[in-house]
């Protein structure tokens, strides 16, 4: 049962030249429980989908078209057409956000137990003791000290700590689903570190469905069951992670695999991909990806390929030349693709 | 043979409000010419203050910058002016480090007119567009007269390397030149600097907190780990992520999360006995890390400040240094074992 079905959603932004087409056709299911990354470098439309998700888009934002279903205890709605009061209700109670620059998401000026008892009131959670103890209750979830954090000022703590408390903020009405931004971008290595292996615990024990929205690789690799790629606003690739990681067939995420050195094990032929991301404004005719692609033909340039089913089950990728990617990397061992091109 | 830049048991101290802080305390590192080498660690460890004051950006509070073997901050001059033009810095952020008010043209001519190395508006422009040609911007003419807010991420850092080649470095300091550009392109630029290293003979140092960075960049050379303004760790780059000696170097390395699912979801972890980060303003005593150290032995580790020493191991043979009691008695027992 799909806990969100996103169907054909596309997201403008209306700018004095013309609209930027930021998302575009983009549909995916996220299942109870289920994990998916959404990867993709700076412009590729992730966030801008992410946060049209919640439809917290700023003004300017135009979603031309598609549907954002919502399911939950067996009804299905429609987020672009909730009414405020159920749109405020699935905001925060069904689906939580967890936002990019995390560190900068909290008001400064107030305690983080205010933090706390504005989010529940906001929610119609009044009763002090009640929210008091809900917080307690939390932030021993996420492994903090309520007694030390509550009385706290968001600048008395730390990055890894900040992070921790917004965690435990975005779990307060026990949402089914959490869609985290970068959820550990600004951090130290052990922070990260810990900050992953909380959000696996959380997951295994609340059972909530994940999106989070990355360009690093490595979080996809730990967390994610499933994997989507972004380029110019499209869903280039949509696998399993382990097939994204050891069998990608789109060009631009083998390349985007190959540019990520490892630590351990061999380093394998790492190389940047040339070029740089086209204008979303004036997208090349075909595939947006043709003019860096090292397997384009004249055929690439001529229509943007539809997601296509390549020699995986449930694994697609936008690309007229899968088989020729497949053929270079193989589908066998489960070796990185730096090490495949070595 | 001597170092063309050393810095000799260097410390820095800032003043704050709450009391002194001591951001780089007694570090020692000597680089060749064109090496490649990179100083990792967690914010706060005081490897930019180190680029800082490898570069001659700040003055030590104790100890001595050597370039060629003469303490630079007692030289004046034409000396003191060699040493400004051997040794560069770039930026982390291209996007605040480039004048968005200046072509690339005038970004690039400005230093070569201040330095005397162009005398004309015609030879300055021959050597912008060499310069642009070795950080791979061609065709030169779409790039010359281009202001900073038309160019990428991945151009504008270019752009900023290119600015410190204008005066013939010998030394570039990159304090993490490529943490804010596109994962996708982070390569070609490393690429770029390993070749002027190559083919130039600069000497480069890296700072960086991604230790798959580190290991990319300075595959051939040396990796240095910080914690709280010392070096804990210093070895060649394959000994040091293959088999770190260093219990803090371990720990980061078996947290790295990696960009594939099967080494990463079967790491071992190693755990530290704190997760909390001292604060600069109150170091614990003796080693710095024997709070958070799982190899931790009472009466030794919080009593003595752990030196930088050398051991056995590195590649083929040769010295690798660590600070750790720990690891250097056991490193060298293990050693004098096998010998006998």
């Amino acid at each position: 049962m799909s806990v969100l079905s996103v169907r054909e959603l596309s997201i403008d932004y209306l700018t004095r030249k013309g609209p930027v087409h930021a998302v575009r056709n983009v549909s995916f299911e996220l299942e109870q429980s289920e994990t998916l990354a959404i990867i993709g470098e700076s412009g590729s439309g992730k966030t801008t989908l992410a946060v049209g998700l919640i439809r917290l888009s700023p003004r300017g934002t135009k979603v031309t078209q598609g549907r954002i279903l919502y399911t939950k205890n067996g009804q299905t709605s429609d987020v672009r057409l909730l009414d405020d009061d159920d749109l405020r209700e699935y905001r925060w109670a069904e689906c939580a956000m967890v936002f990019q620059a995390a560190l900068n998401s909290f008001n400064p000026v107030i305690t983080i137990w205010e933090q706390f008892l504005d989010t529940a009131r906001a929610h119609g959670m009044k009763d002090r003791h009640r929210v008091r103890d809900r917080s307690a209750e939390l932030l021993d979830l996420v492994h903090l000290d309520a007694k030390r954090v509550l009385p706290a000022f968001p600048h008395e703590l730390s990055g890894g700590m900040k992070q921790r408390v917004l965690i435990a903020l975005a779990l307060m009405l026990e949402p089914q689903l959490v869609i985290l931004d970068e959820p550990t971008t600004a951090l130290d290595i052990l922070t990260q570190r810990s900050i992953i292996d909380l959000l696996r615990q959380l997951r295994q024990r609340l059972g909530f469905s994940m999106i989070f929205i990355s360009h690093d690789l490595s979080i996809a690799a730990e967390l994610a069951d499933r994997m989507i790629t972004m380029y110019a606003g499209r869903v280039v690739e949509h696998a399993k992670v382990e097939d994204m990681f050891y069998r990608p067939r789109h060009p631009y995420s083998v390349g985007l695999l190959r540019a990520v050195p490892r630590v351990s094990g061999a380093l394998g032929s790492v190389a940047s991909i040339p070029g740089s991301p086209p204008d979303l404004m004036r997208l090349p005719i075909g595939c947006s990806y043709a003019p860096r692609c090292p397997f384009v033909i004249d055929a690439c340039r001529e229509a943007d390929p539809p997601l296509l089913p390549v020699d995986t089950p449930h694994h697609e990728a936008a690309c007229i030349r899968w088989q020729h990617v497949a053929g270079v990397l193989g589908s066998d061992a489960e070796v990185p693709v730096a090490e495949k091109l070595a | 043979m001597t170092a063309l830049i050393e810095l000799d048991r260097i410390s820095r101290t800032f003043e704050t409000p709450d009391g002194p802080i001591t951001a780089v305390d007694a570090v020692s590192l000597a680089l060749e010419s064109g090496e490649a080498m990179c100083l990792v660690g967690e914010s706060g460890c005081g490897k930019t203050t180190t680029g800082r004051l490898l570069t001659g950006l700040i003055r030590p509070t104790s100890g001595r910058l050597l370039y060629e073997g003469k303490d630079v901050w007692k030289t004046k001059g034409a000396d003191l002016a060699r040493f400004r033009r051997a040794v560069q810095l770039v930026h982390q952020d291209p996007y605040a480090s480039l004048n968005p008010t200046r072509t690339v043209y005038q970004t690039l001519s400005a230093p070569l007119f201040r330095h005397k190395k162009a005398h004309s508006g015609r030879q300055a422009l021959a050597s912008v567009n060499e310069l642009l040609k070795r950080v791979e911007l061609t065709p030169v003419e779409n790039f010359v007269t281009k202001y900073p807010h038309q160019l990428s991420g991945g151009q504008r850092q270019r752009i900023a390397i290119a600015r410190a080649l204008t005066v013939d470095p010998k030394v570039i300091v990159a304090d993490e030149a490529v943490s804010m550009v596109d994962v996708s392109i982070r390569i070609s630029l490393l690429n770029l600097l390993l070749a002027l290293g190559r083919e130039f003979g600069v000497t480069i140092v890296l700072i960086t907190h991604d230790l798959a960075v580190a290991r990319y960049f300075a595959r051939e050379g040396r990796i240095g780990v910080m914690y709280l303004g010392r070096v804990v760790e210093l070895a060649d780059t394959e000994s040091l992520v293959g088999d770190p000696a260093h219990p803090y170097s371990a720990a980061l390395i078996a947290a790295i999360p990696e960009a594939d699912p099967d080494i990463t979801r079967s790491k071992r972890r190693v755990e530290l006995r704190s997760a909390e980060i001292p604060s600069l303003l109150r170091l614990p005593s003796g080693c710095t890390f024997h709070p958070r150290c799982p190899q931790f032995e009472a009466g030794l580790c919080e009593v003595k400040v752990p030196e930088l020493l050398p051991i056995p191991g590195g590649l083929q043979g040769e010295m690798r240094e660590v600070a750790c009691h720990v690891a250097v008695r056991e490193r060298t027992s293990e050693r004098a074992a096998v010998t006998a």
